[in-house]
């Protein structure tokens, strides 16, 4: 697979956040493609070609996926739930990248085995900094579920 | 070195390995101390606070858990799972670091909900880089689960 291939599932319902989060993916040479959903239907929609992205094909799962908890329709933490649930995407490394600090949040995240929760910086520098960090990381040093197959 | 700072808990049986680890924490700007542990019995005495840890006072958690996978007595993926069986340990961050290419080690750590794989560098140099970035990653950058309620 290139890079181009291995696909992020970025999930935030925000634009100036996703605006963000892609100028600093691609400004740091990570040339990935970057799947967006807006809201929990659209990311469980993607991630099990239903809906939407029905017919997509649905061996093609994300390397990584990057979701906010704070969404419309079903809140990133009920996405989460589903997407462990599932013996197809059970395994996908999920970093949760969200403003809230809440102790219920981060609780609730790891519960649902999150890989990793990262709050999102209101300052615009580290911002683009939190995500090169946590692409480089993800997309480079850790070795996915799905390598080796196909 | 903040002694009152949670600890990386190296699980390693290889001493050059160990060493190497130790020498890179060392060197990266990372202020935890480092407990190491030679097998998957120890380990999970650490954790749970038995045997040879008899005391120890298992609600301080590590920071972080560097676990290989071929130990002596009880092997990492066994340790990985037992950790996520009991509540007090289901959330602690666990990062597979091992040599193993085996994709059965790879399918079964994400099963069992590692947070993350890495793979030991082959040099000296690798290794301090690759200890440097998962030790900022996972005690600078990533925000841990809350402490357990006591």
């Amino acid at each position: 697979m290139t890079d181009a291939e291995k696909t992020i599932l970025l999930v935030e319902d925000n634009a100036d956040d996703e605006a963000l989060t892609l100028r600093a993916l691609a400004r740091n040479g990570i040339a990935n493609k970057v799947v967006v959903a807006r809201d929990g239907v659209e990311a469980l929609d993607y991630l099990f070609a239903t809906g939407a992205h029905t017919g997509r094909e649905g061996h093609q799962t994300p390397v990584l996926v990057l979701l906010d908890l704070k969404l419309p329709r079903i809140d990133g933490l009920e996405v989460l739930r589903r997407l462990r649930a599932d013996p197809r995407t059970a395994p996908l490394p999920v970093v949760v990248l969200t403003s809230s600090t809440e102790p219920k949040d981060v609780a609730g995240s790891y519960d649902q085995f999150a890989n990793s929760y990262i709050r999102k910086p209101v300052d615009f520098a580290d911002f683009m900094s939190v995500v090169r960090r946590l692409g480089l990381y993800w997309l480079i040093l850790n070795v996915p579920p799905s390598q080796g197959e196909n | 070195m903040n002694r009152n700072a949670p600890p990386v808990l190296l699980v390693e049986d290889n001493p050059d390995d160990q060493a190497l680890a130790l020498r890179a924490l060392k060197r990266s700007d990372i202020r935890a101390p480092v407990v190491i542990v030679s097998d998957g019995e120890e380990a999970l005495d650490y954790m749970f606070g038995t045997g040879a840890y008899a005391g120890r006072d298992c609600r301080q958690r590590p920071a972080l858990v560097l676990l290989d996978l071929k130990l002596p007595k009880v092997g990492g993926l066994d340790v990985l799972r037992r950790l996520r069986e009991d509540q007090r340990t289901r959330s602690q961050p666990i990062v597979v670091l091992t040599t193993s290419n085996e994709e059965s080690d790879l399918r079964n750590s994400y099963q069992l909900h590692v947070n993350s794989y890495v793979r030991k560098p082959v040099s000296s140099e690798q290794y301090d880089d690759v200890m440097r970035e998962i030790g900022e990653y996972w005690l600078t950058l990533n925000l841990p689960p809350p402490a357990p309620v006591p």
